[in-house]
């Protein structure tokens, strides 16, 4: 179905009788949904943005001093680059960004194979398809699991930790925080989690459609129509990770 | 005098369901067909309306006449009524709080935006665009059933020991936050919150549902400019829903975090008790203002259905064509687009910036303009018509009287500067419930009355309607236009009593009148239930097209599974064709071709006849797969 042929002149088709734009009810409901999904998470990042304009930056507060001798406090927002440093395997050394940057690569990529199958797909290429998802999968468990290392490493915290209220306190969670205000954390937690959320609803409907995939449903059907819908929410999701990844770790 | 011209294949491929037997259960319960589906939202939003209406009673009765004694609700109301040692029973007044509260709610969000857009966009669009259901069946079972599910929650939420929310429908924190900081930020407030989660969702689809049927599922012909203006307004609707609504979401689960898992989005530097809490950081206004990028949306996702039923049942029986369709739809654009960007207006007293307030109260003012073209669209409409009063055309009209009376009180209220001292006083909730709630209901009730015939293929009493409708318009001016003085006086809103105040003495007795209006009022009700009711079983046998209208929902006699049971109709020209010069008739339908009344047909719609050959010939791509 690469080339859909309707017989309807253009002339004539915002006439009814009809899909004017040429797509199924389901592609059209899957795009409005993630119209409205956009704004579930605009309103979670300005929110954020709101909250995290109204604290000073550590350079606010000394003004003068070098960023390298950042310091955690609950008086300044932290530095991204100061809180996320560590990677998997390399403990010790401070590789800012570095992991991050790791993860939303793989995530990009799996954007690309999603892309891949969906053009395997329009080839009514079972096999392709089959390979491609299986890869758009494996890069949504990667990215997972390294959410949930880096996760780990940020409620754990750093071995020196931060004196808060006089007690020595490692690493986040929704009421303290070592890195700086425990809103810092708070927002991290929910819109990390809440993407991951997504994340993982897509993993699950990737894997339902490799399973169909599979099974030969879609051959049968003679289509690979619900490979691109999920593909829509896969994009999505990669993007909305992108905006969370540029408030979160670059600003 | 329906020529209805028959071609090729169906639009829907719903033939193969036609034959077999639906159990009892798909039948009427988990049914897919878009007008059960339709039915169930009108009876649970009359249900709520119900429950709705009788709390506004029990605390009008508290605000009307502070020393009654209200013994005899003891039984239905427990502990919320406590009798002091002379026998006198006094209602509690963070009960007052949760009533107005839950009264707010249920009236915005059950009645008037799950029964009103769930009944008439469920049932209008697919009859009037000619489709054989909604683009998903499914997925419109589903977003019943998820309203059903919010609405169990909320309901089961008025009975727990702290009782329901008592935050006001807007549930602003930090009180709603703090479990602590009153009895309705208990386990009622989180039961809101899960509850305006599910109606979220079921909201949300919803209002895909609709749009994606509009967008695929119109008939041959039916353009975009030859759709009822009923059909523009609950698409805009659904879109003002469909964007709207998640931030409400976002905002609903920062706030469950903020009172379950002890996050500081919302709450910073507060005591309780004397006791300071820890949590720094977050912003309560943060919430306002999300709460109020829904709020103010939805406050037109419950009036645009409402104006698109009244103007369909002015145009049908004031006998002529609308006033300005497609200044209609432009102004309809325009409030949907204004509706984005003015929620700040219920913000002036929050310390906003001056110069902020000035750009918002210049926006909100602007709202004024496509507002008053409709009002002004339909009084041309009915300008030297042929009017046929029947109980919907009363109620249409009661609308339009509502939103003019309501919008002027608006227009004093989006300036910042009236804004600050009229803020949450009486007069607010004066120009709220005019505008709003009034208008709305009525334009709900005009929509029942003049679609039952379709709905149930019986036909409402004329008389009780008139009954109802005289009793309901007069009464419900006489409660809210009364509340403007009381506003200006200082009243504020949410007070459980003034009996403290010297100065509002003198008000008292305008307290008790607007109390009585409110007992009619919703008295009144009773005459609507019992005809509604009486009339689904023993109502008059109703003809297929009892109003002689245009649309195309009249032209299928008592529609079963698919709506039409032969071919769908095509579409020809505009809904509005009533009155027109030459014609024989005082009506013509959406599905009668020009080149069979050319008696009538003005010279720009001569040269469309040589198009309708090859509209007849549209044929849905079943290539392309849904
Ligand atoms: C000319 C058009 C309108 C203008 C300029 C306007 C302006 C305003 C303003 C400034 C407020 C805030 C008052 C305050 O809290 O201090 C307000 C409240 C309100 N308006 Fe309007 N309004 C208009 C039309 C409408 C319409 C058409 C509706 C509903 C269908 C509506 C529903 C409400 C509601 C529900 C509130 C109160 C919410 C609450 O605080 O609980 N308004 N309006
Ligand atoms: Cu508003």
């Amino acid at each position: 179905m690469a080339t859909v042929n309707s017989t309807t002149p253009e002339r004539l088709i915002w006439q009814g009788g009809t899909q004017p734009m040429k797509v199924g009810y389901g592609k059209l409901m899957m795009w409005v949904f993630l119209l409205s999904d956009t704004f579930t998470f605009s309103a979670l990042l300005i929110s954020y943005g709101l909250v995290r304009f109204s604290y000073p930056s550590f350079q606010d507060l000394n003004p003068g001093v070098s960023l390298k001798n950042f310091e955690f406090s609950q008086q300044w927002w932290p530095t991204p680059e100061a809180v996320f440093e560590a990677v998997p395997f390399l403990h010790g050394i401070s590789l800012p960004l570095v992991f991050v940057g790791i993860m939303t690569f793989i995530l990009i990529f799996s954007s690309v194979t999603m892309v891949l199958a969906v053009e395997a797909g329009h080839r009514m290429d079972k096999a392709d398809v089959e390979k491609w998802m299986l890869w758009t999968i494996l890069g949504g468990f990667t990215f997972l699991g390294s959410q949930a290392w880096e996760w780990n490493h940020f409620i754990h915290g750093t071995p020196e930790g931060s004196m808060i209220d006089g007690v020595q306190f490692f690493g986040a969670n929704l009421v303290h925080n070592q890195y700086g205000p425990t809103a810092f954390a708070d927002f991290f937690f929910f819109i990390t989690g809440f993407h991951g959320t997504h994340v993982l609803s897509g993993v699950v409907l990737n894997i339902l459609i490799f399973y169909n995939a599979a099974n030969g449903v879609y051959e049968k059907r003679g289509h690979y129509d619900m490979v691109e819908k999920v593909g829509l929410y896969w994009h999505f999701v990669d993007l909305v990770w992108v905006f969370v990844f540029t408030f979160f770790y670059l600003v | 005098m329906a020529a209805v011209t028959a071609h090729v294949a169906d639009v829907h491929a719903h033939e193969e369901h036609e034959h077999h037997e639906l159990s009892f259960v798909r039948k009427y319960i988990f049914s897919e067909d878009h007008k059960t589906i339709a039915k169930q939202y009108l009876i649970s939003g009359i249900i709520w309306a119900v429950i709705g209406g009788l709390m506004s009673v029990v605390f009008r009765l508290q605000l009307g006449f502070p020393n009654l004694d209200m013994a005899w609700l003891k039984p239905i109301l427990g502990q919320w009524v406590s009798i002091s040692a002379e026998g006198v029973g006094k209602l509690d007044p963070n009960f007052y709080l949760a009533l107005v509260t839950m009264h707010g709610t249920i009236m915005v969000f059950f009645v008037l935006t799950a029964g009103l857009s769930g009944t008439f966009s469920n049932f209008l669009i697919p009859l009037q665009i000619g489709a054989r259901d909604m683009a998903s069946g499914f997925i419109n079972m589903l977003s019943y059933w998820f309203f059903f599910l919010s609405s169990m929650v909320m309901f089961v939420s008025i009975f727990v020991e702290t009782g329901p929310a008592g935050g006001g429908w807007v549930v602003y924190p930090p009180l709603s936050a703090l479990a602590d900081a009153n009895p309705g930020s208990g386990i009622g407030m989180t039961l809101w919150l899960v509850a305006m989660a599910l109606f979220i969702v079921s909201s949300l689809l919803g209002g895909i549902n609709y749009v994606t049927t509009v967008i695929n599922l119109r008939t041959r012909g039916m353009s975009f400019d030859k759709l009822p203006l009923t059909i523009w307004a609950f698409t805009f609707t659904a879109i003002l829903g469909i964007l709207a609504f998640p931030v409400l979401f976002s905002a609903a689960l920062l706030l469950i975090f903020d009172r379950s898992f002890g996050t500081s989005f919302f709450l910073s530097e507060i005591y309780v008790n004397g006791q300071a809490l820890p949590n720094q950081g977050g912003s309560p206004i943060l919430f306002q203002h999300l709460f109020w990028f829904l709020g103010h949306p939805e406050v037109y996702i419950i009036i645009l259905p409402a104006l698109g039923i009244t103007s369909e049942v002015i145009a049908t029986n004031s006998r002529k064509p609308i006033f300005g369709y497609k200044a209609m739809i432009f102004s309809m654009a325009g409030i949907m687009f204004l509706a984005f960007i003015v929620w700040a207006h219920h913000m002036f007293v929050t310390g906003m910036n001056p110069f902020l307030g000035s750009v918002f109260m210049l926006l909100t003012l602007i709202i004024a303009v496509p507002s008053a073209v409709k009002a002004f669209n339909y009084i041309t409409t009915l300008w030297r018509g042929n009017i046929v009063f029947t109980p919907a055309m009363l109620f249409a009209i009661g609308l339009v009287s509502f939103f003019v009376s309501g919008g002027l009180t608006g227009i004093i209220l989006g300036n910042s500067a009236l804004d600050i001292q009229l803020h949450d006083t009486y007069f607010v909730v004066a120009h709220f419930h005019i505008v709003m709630g009034a208008a709305a209901i009525f334009g709900m009730l005009a929509g029942v009355y003049h679609w039952f015939p379709k709905m149930f293929g019986r036909m409402m009493n004329a008389k009780m309607g008139y009954a109802h409708f005289w009793l309901t318009f007069i009464s419900s001016y006489l409660v809210f236009f009364p509340m403007h003085y009381i506003g200006i006086a200082g009243f504020p809103r949410r007070y459980y009593q003034w009996s403290g105040f010297a100065t509002f003495d003198s008000y008292a007795d305008l307290n008790a009148f607007i109390t009585v209006a409110a007992i009619i009022s919703v008295a009144a009700q009773a005459i609507f239930i019992s005809n509604f009711v009486y009339s689904i079983f023993k109502g008059k046998k109703a003809p297929a097209n009892p109003w002689n209208s245009n649309t195309l929902e009249w032209t299928t006699d008592n529609p079963g599974h698919g709506n039409w049971p032969g071919e769908i109709p095509t579409v020809y020209r505009w809904p509005y064709d009533y009155s027109k010069p030459n014609s024989a008739v005082d009506f013509i339908p959406q599905n009668i071709p020009y080149s069979s009344t050319p008696e009538s047909n003005l010279p720009h719609e001569n040269e469309m006849i040589a198009d309708e050959k090859e509209i007849e010939k549209l044929e849905f791509d079943r290539s392309i797969p849904d």
